[in-house]
């Protein structure tokens, strides 16, 4: 499939029959994935490559219909890097890391998402949603693990003490699954949850915004442009975005009294579309519609993400505004909390209560998510007469004053959470510097290997178990370390400095980090920060891989 | 860091006049963008979350009775 292009939007899937279908007796799977959106795939494809045989089911046989998701953010990329499609999704990908915003007629400030050097990948790339989903099922393909099953509808959930029961529904009739864990991927409106009678809670808000996905030739630059009140589109915002294959996405804020129906009809969806392009350079540029929809949006999520053995990641178990990308991004950073630690309890290393743990981490997670996206919410759309009234005060002083511009909140764009209460963490005892705490996402660096070649940390951390990174450590000390480590995880130590294969040459990994010579971090196999010493001894090493394995109570 | 409720202006009448005059002439809508506007100003001036957040708490308890206890104002 790959070298020539696909039409990923009309692409079909076969309906196929499993063998489980004639079944005398029910088969049992340790996982089943409900839904084949980025979350279940990301899921799927982590726990493959973790040696964990994975059966996925979706009720439809297409890929996302329309572009839907577009910004996936550098962290999601260096996760589908280990995933092993992050290389595709850049190269067809918008790179962009540019934002203006617009007040009225007037630009009030612009910001750079990623402003300092030394990074593999870029702060985000636009991509309408069917790619993501076409490479992530191709790079299933690739996975004999992987049994991936369209039109197979789950309609019944029977969640027990030991593993679920399903029902699914396929053209063929009706068959009878096991599961020992059930990951329910299956979005917003997941039937998984309302089947086991569970629901997300929260603010629904009374807005309506037109989407509409553009086809045209024209010269705007990769950057994300925001207006308030513009003038081609009074007392409502605008947003637009640049995708691959000449498209751009523009969001038409509508009001909560517009008519979704006949908002999205292309009569009167192009002459929103011609008046935008009226207040640019772009006047006569012309275009086509590819897709329109009309959309309200919910801050919502469960109160739990794990119900016994069933596990609820991404939309399913989150929802929140579209404002800074933070559904997609923070669905597939679920899928990576989960997959390890589901691959270490199916495989006896590690006790059902780790998975504890991905409740409490990605619920803390989401909470930060619905925070900031409620809060851009309420910046973008304001409530009440003095929320309007600080909010044109806020854009009126930026045009001017620096200060102002930190108020403008026009989405704050997905970071990935720091896990600061996580149980998995082990406290500091040594001073650090910096935001590489324990629970926070390794950030990148590049590094040079001994041979001349240049590498990237995330690239140089263990695909499958932690990794101990350690800055100028002795050999010796290197070798008691490592074998701390026996019988408690799967342990890479990626030695960086003196004596090592990997130099720090331009000094950023140290700053990044506040290494000093002697210094080690623990990471986990979703790269998240849980230890680090000044001075680590295999005792202290020992006791935080129990900790970040749930094998300490 | 506490907020300042002593007296701490040094020139109380030559403030209250310069704010005063700063709304002449402006209709109820400007004067109230003139104040969110101020507002903005001072509270960057400020700085600290928590002396902000203690000026807020200063200005709600301030208010009179019936708005503090959550009734309308008379007509």
């Amino acid at each position: 499939m790959k070298g020539r292009a696909v039409d990923y939007q009309t692409l079909q899937f076969p309906y196929r029959r499993s063998a489980d279908q004639s079944a005398p007796n029910p088969a049992r799977h340790p996982v089943v994935v409900v839904g084949a959106g980025p979350v279940g795939m990301a899921l799927a494809i982590d726990l493959a490559q973790r040696g964990v045989p994975v059966v996925v089911l979706d009720n439809d046989d297409r890929l996302s219909v329309g572009s839907r998701a577009i910004c996936f953010s550098k962290r999601t990329l260096e996760i589908f890097d280990r995933l092993g499609c992050g290389q595709r999704l850049v190269d067809k990908g918008v790179s962009w890391q540019v934002g203006r915003v617009f007040f009225k007629d007037q630009e009030v400030f612009r910001f750079d998402l990623q402003p300092e050097p030394g990074h593999e990948r870029p702060a985000f790339i636009n991509l309408q949603q069917y790619y993501l989903e076409g490479y992530l099922v191709e790079r299933a393909a690739e996975l004999p693990l992987i049994d991936l099953r369209w039109k197979h509808e789950v309609v019944a959930v029977e969640p027990g003490p030991d593993g679920v029961e399903l029902m699914v529904e396929t053209p063929d009739g009706a068959y009878r699954l096991r599961a020992d864990y059930l990951a329910a991927c299956d979005g917003s409106r997941s039937s998984v949850r309302q089947l086991i009678g569970q629901e997300s809670k929260g603010r629904v808000f009374q807005d309506r915004f037109l989407i509409a996905d553009v086809r045209m030739q024209a010269d705007f630059p990769a950057e994300r442009w925001f207006w308030f009140d513009p003038p081609f589109h009074p007392n409502q915002s605008v947003l637009l975005h640049m995708q691959p294959d000449q498209v751009w996405r523009i969001d038409f804020q509508l009001g909560w009294d517009a008519d979704a129906e006949a908002e999205k009809r292309p009569e009167n969806v192009l002459p929103r579309v011609r008046a935008m392009l009226a207040a640019t350079a772009l006047q006569d540029a012309p275009f086509t519609l590819e897709w329109a929809s009309v959309y309200t949006f919910a801050c919502l999520r469960m109160d739990h993400f794990r119900r016994g053995r069933v596990l609820f990641a991404g939309d399913a178990a989150h929802r929140v505004s579209p404002f800074g990308a933070r559904g997609a991004n923070s669905g597939v950073q679920d899928a990576e909390n989960l997959a390890w630690k589901l691959a270490r309890v199916l495989a006896g290393a590690s006790p059902d209560a780790l998975l504890e743990s991905y409740g409490s981490e990605r619920e803390a997670a989401a909470d930060e998510n619905l925070l900031n996206s409620s809060r851009a919410t309420d910046f973008i759309t304001p409530k009440s007469d003095i929320s309007r009234l600080f909010r044109d005060a806020v854009l009126e002083l930026a045009k001017t004053q620096a200060f102002a511009r930190s108020l403008v909140n026009s989405g704050r764009l997905s970071v990935p959470a720091t896990l600061h209460a996580s149980p998995l963490n082990t406290p500091d005892i040594d001073p650090f510097a910096g935001r590489m705490v324990p629970g926070a996402a390794a950030v990148d660096a590049p590094l040079l290997r001994a041979d001349g070649r240049p590498t990237w940390l995330l690239r140089e951390l263990s695909g499958a178990g932690f990794s101990l990174l350690a800055f100028s450590l002795s050999p010796d000390r290197l070798k008691a370390l490592r074998q701390a480590a026996d019988g408690v995880a799967e342990l890479a130590v990626v030695a960086v400095g003196t004596g090592s294969d990997l130099a720090d040459e331009r000094g950023l990994l140290a700053r990044r980090y506040d290494l000093q010579p002697g210094s080690a971090y623990l990471l986990r196999p979703d790269q998240h920060v849980c230890a680090r010493w000044r001075t680590p001894t295999p005792e202290a090493l020992r006791r935080a891989l129990r900790c970040a394995t749930g094998q300490e109570a | 860091m506490h907020l300042i409720t002593s007296p701490n202006l040094d020139s109380p009448d030559d403030f209250y006049q310069a704010l005063i005059d700063a709304h002449q002439g402006l209709s109820g809508a400007q004067s109230q963008a003139l104040n969110a506007r101020l507002v903005l100003v001072l509270a960057n001036h400020v700085g600290r979350f928590e002396v902000l957040r203690q000026a807020l708490a200063t200005a709600a308890a301030a208010a009179p009775q019936h708005a503090a206890d959550g009734s309308q104002p008379p007509p």
